[in-house]
């Protein structure tokens, strides 16, 4: 009898082992769900992302829409706008960080914070931007407001240039730029 | 703890009995799972573990669908549907959830056939069997609040009935059925209480679960023979018992795995079976649907209650006697509760010497009418309330409150029973002894018993 | 032992099937068990029926029922009509849904994130649910096993209404209904939807009445239940395993009682 038992004993332990495994196999496959069900849904994810139709956009204004709880800024600017954005010096800004997910390169630069269009070059002609204020959230003034043609946050006076740059008040960071892209001439792909 | 001898906690390390002197956690909870566990248990005493893991299904899929919830009468039925089709894995934690409530009532009521046959509700075990009934009663209402949350046609019309019943309460009825719903009709504050109390029910039967195990624990299981261990010393206790783990709790989780197994195929493969076509259509106050029922596990009780109509007899004479007070509707509502209650009294109804039904030759055939009686309430309540079925239904809640009130009483005095085996060692030696043992066929020492 | 456990589930079963009972007084008419690809343990969709089934929704069934509580981007989603994210944009555009946007209170062309338009303007009712709302098969007598074997039969009562009229119509408080075999109480107040060729199918199948109502009872019960192919993987993923454990659990128990067994047949003799 003892001899049986001995025989029986690693057989005994696989079996004990194997049911522990599966055991544990079935409980972690019912604890994912679990955990799974606190991410984002399908419809929030749906949200992650937003279409928006710029084809009534005219040169010199700015459709403002609103993508996952902020204000997005779309501009259409005018050459003097460009211009005026472009010729301006590293050395004269605050912050010289592109704040822009959408290229490689750092330096904020007007062509770095711009949107190139669906074909061809970028010429500067759109600016989209995340209209937050760097510094506490508010929502700027558009329509050239501000000491630099650009935008101005009323709340503690941060001025902003026609590119977005921080140029004066207590703002740190340039306005940020969301992750956007043109899909065809007139539509332009949020997130 | 169960006065059953054995061995107890001994803390070893330095640290266990640091813990020790400041809270013997580690060693209740040595006691709980080790306690010592007749040996001959068969396989209908595996319910309350399943009672045990559906209540933490229910509450755990429960506070998962509150994340996703919106209690409100315009937002209910759609953030369901956004729980159905949006959230990630949300239709399965919501069907699981939905049929986890029939899971509960199968088991329940299972386990409590198998308290009534084994005579588990007789001294010393009134207390379990009175909080176990508590338990069932809280379960009842929070699957009819439950029931309401998904906001469709039967949530709704359910709940429109079933608060109706106490409003047939005489003279603080309709203040109390107004006091319930929070207005004149169901509407967003019942909805909004209902969430609450059905959120906060579930813990006060996980405390109830806590005190019916702790009082089993303190008067020890009963078994099928229904005999004692005997602690008259700790060998003789250890021939009678088994350490609940792991005997018992791997015996346990095997019949657990079966039926989850069934109750996934349930869940995966017609996850409606159960449920009513009509609640997949949002609530509407101007639409009665053609035919209400409740859930399944309500329908004996839902019988009861339609049972006792203004042409039986006794309805009439008592809406007499009583100067109308008690009129058919509150007579309907009388019995559907007292159903209940002469159920949770059965441990004083019942006169039997004799605890378990397998030596009462008389009792058994009682029991299983009693049985098969539940099945027929169970379906007169599914039927339209005309032609025969009243009757069916009648007879069957006859039977019912007969049981409890003149059978058992009276079983006990006129019935002979046989002798159950002397110990539970000689009855576990008389199942297991004899088959394959080349004594096969020939009668044991041991009294056969009588099944 | 077994003996016991075969016991406790059949009364488990039979309290299951009781339940089914909750259908009986359903008093639907004749509702007629036609064959889905759905069905079944296995059964799946049919991407190019679904197709179909939304084609016939939307040329038809759109004008008077709406569909709130289905998102449009879902055309697009796994197990569903298999769209890509620019036919469901084509989709809107080409069919011109509309969705009323509470914020501008005003009508607007519908994203894809939109739920599809409810509608009410004709008291029709909203097809979301629709074949979870309504059950072809119930009974016998209450016992509720035609819905075990058979299915629920909400996908079968819809197509059998859509092709059971009757042919006959009667006029009750100003109102014309039509006379349909399916319907509980055998007159319905929409008129027939369906005639023969009522749309032209893109893969040349033959647009009968039947298959267009099959169609778009497919497509329905799609619309109620968008997650039905990974419920039942689910379903059998879950049997499969939880059957292994048992398995298992049951050799292990085995072993485990088997010396507690074994003492007590070698003490057998002594007494």
């Amino acid at each position: 009898m003892s001899h049986a038992e001995d025989q029986g004993g690693d057989r005994r332990d696989f079996l004990y082992y194997a049911t522990a495994g599966v055991g544990a196999v079935a409980t972690g496959a019912a604890v994912w769900p679990l955990v799974n069900q606190m991410n984002p849904s399908a419809d929030v994810q749906a949200a992650s992302q937003m279409r928006v139709d710029v084809s009534g956009v005219t040169e010199g204004t700015q459709l403002t829409v609103l993508f996952l709880g902020k204000p997005v800024f779309i501009s259409r600017r005018t050459p003097e706008a460009i211009a005026e954005a472009s010729t301006v010096e590293l050395s004269d800004l605050v912050d010289r960080q592109a704040r822009n997910p959408n290229v490689d390169a750092t330096e904020a630069t007007d062509l770095n914070r711009t949107l190139p269009p669906y074909e061809g070059e970028n010429t500067g002609e759109w600016l989209v931007q995340i209209g937050v204020c760097t510094h506490l959230g508010c929502v700027p003034i558009g329509d050239g407001a501000g000491d630099f043609n650009g935008w101005f946050c009323p709340c503690h006076g941060s001025h902003y240039d026609a590119s977005g740059r921080i140029r004066r008040g207590p703002a740190p960071e340039n306005l940020h730029i969301p992750v956007a892209a043109f899909v065809d001439d007139s539509t332009i792909l949020l997130g | 703890m169960s006065g059953i001898p054995h061995d107890h906690y001994e803390p070893n390390s330095n640290a266990e009995k640091w813990l020790h002197r400041r809270l013997p956690i580690v060693g209740l909870m040595y006691d709980t799972l080790m306690i010592p566990t007749p040996k001959n248990l068969n396989w209908m005493w595996i319910w309350g573990i399943v009672l045990t893991f559906t209540l933490f299904l229910q509450i755990i899929t429960g506070i998962i669908l509150v994340m996703h919830y919106t209690p409100h009468v315009d937002m209910a039925f759609a953030s369901v549907e956004h729980i159905m089709r949006n959230v990630n894995g949300g239709w399965a934690i919501r069907y699981i959830h939905q049929n986890g409530a029939s899971l509960f009532f199968v088991a329940v009521y299972l386990h409590i056939f198998r308290g009534l046959y084994y005579g588990s509700y007789k001294a010393p075990r009134e207390v379990t069997w009175i909080i176990g009934m508590l338990i069932y009663l809280m379960m009842m209402g929070t699957a009819f609040m439950g029931y309401v949350l998904p906001w469709g046609q039967m949530s709704f019309w359910g709940a429109t009935v079933i608060t109706g019943l106490f409003g047939a309460i005489p003279f603080v009825g309709e203040a109390l059925q107004t006091w319930l719903l929070g207005g004149p009709a169901v509407d967003n504050a019942t909805l909004n209480r209902f969430l609450s109390l059905h959120y906060l029910l579930p813990f006060v039967i996980l405390g109830l679960v806590i005190l019916h195990i702790w009082a089993f624990h303190t008067t020890g299981n009963n078994n099928p023979t229904g005999v004692e261990v005997r602690r008259t010393s700790k060998k003789e206790a250890e021939a009678d018992t088994l350490p609940f783990w792991p005997y018992f709790v791997i015996k346990d989780l095997f019949a657990l795995a079966v039926i989850l197994a069934v109750f996934f195929a349930i869940v995966g493969f017609m996850p409606n079976y159960l449920g009513h076509p009509d609640n997949y259509i949002e609530a509407n106050a101007l639409v009665t649907p053609a035919h209400i029922v409740p859930e399944w596990y309500f329908l004996p009780f839902y019988a009861i209650l339609r049972a006792f109509d203004g042409e039986v007899w006794l309805v009439i004479a008592v809406d007499f006697l009583t100067a109308g007070i008690v009129d058919a509707k509150f007579f309907g509502v009388i019995a559907m509760f007292g159903s209940i209650v002469v159920l949770a009294l059965v441990p004083w109804l019942d006169t039997s010497s004799v605890r378990s039904g397998r030596y009462r030759p008389m009792f058994k055939w009682w029991f299983w009418i009693f049985i098969v009686n539940f099945f027929v309430l169970m379906w007169a309540g599914a039927m339209p309330a005309e032609g025969i079925y009243p009757y069916i239904a009648l007879i069957g809640s006859a039977y019912w409150f007969a049981y409890f009130l003149v059978i058992l009483p009276l079983l006990g005095v006129i019935e002979k029973p046989t002798t159950p085996p002397a110990t539970i060692e000689e009855d576990f030696k008389a199942h297991y002894g004899k088959d394959g043992s080349g004594h096969g066929g020939i009668t044991s020492a041991a009294p056969t018993p009588a099944e | 032992m077994l003996r016991k456990l075969a016991i406790s589930t059949a009364t488990a079963a039979t309290l299951a099937l009781s339940s089914g009972a909750a259908l009986a007084a359903g008093g639907a008419g004749y509702v007629e068990d036609y064959a889905f690809s759905f069905e079944g343990p296995f059964g799946r969709f049919d991407q190019v029926q679904l197709q179909r089934g939304l084609q016939v929704y939307t040329q038809v069934c759109m004008a008077c029922h709406g569909l709130r509580y289905v998102p449009i981007r879902t055309l697009a989603d796994e197990g569903g009509p298999g769209f890509t994210e620019e036919e469901v944009r084509a989709y809107i555009e080409q069919n011109y849904i509309e969705v009323y946007d509470s914020d501008l209170q005003d009508w607007r062309a519908a994203t894809p994130n939109d739920n599809f338009p409810a509608n009410t303007s004709a008291g029709a009712p909203d097809l979301s649910l629709m074949t979870k709302a309504r059950a072809g098969f119930s009974g016998p007598y209450g016992l509720g096993l035609n819905p075990l074997f058979r299915g629920m039969g909400g996908p079968e009562y819809l197509a059998s209404l859509l092709t059971h009229y009757t042919g006959s119509e009667r006029e009750e408080f100003g109102a014309v209904l039509y006379g349909n075999e399916t319907f509980p109480g055998g007159y319905i107040s929409m008129a027939p939807p369906l005639w023969e060729g009522a749309v032209e199918y893109g893969d040349g199948t033959p647009a009968t009445e039947e298959q267009m109502a099959l169609d778009v009872a497919a497509f329905l019960t799609w619309a109620a239940e968008p997650h039905l192919m990974a419920r039942k993987q689910m379903g059998f993923t879950a049997v499969i395993l939880l059957g292994l454990l048992s398995v298992l659990l049951y050799l292990s128990n085995k072993r485990l009682w088997a010396p507690v067994k074994a003492r007590v047949k070698g003490s057998q003799p002594a007494e």
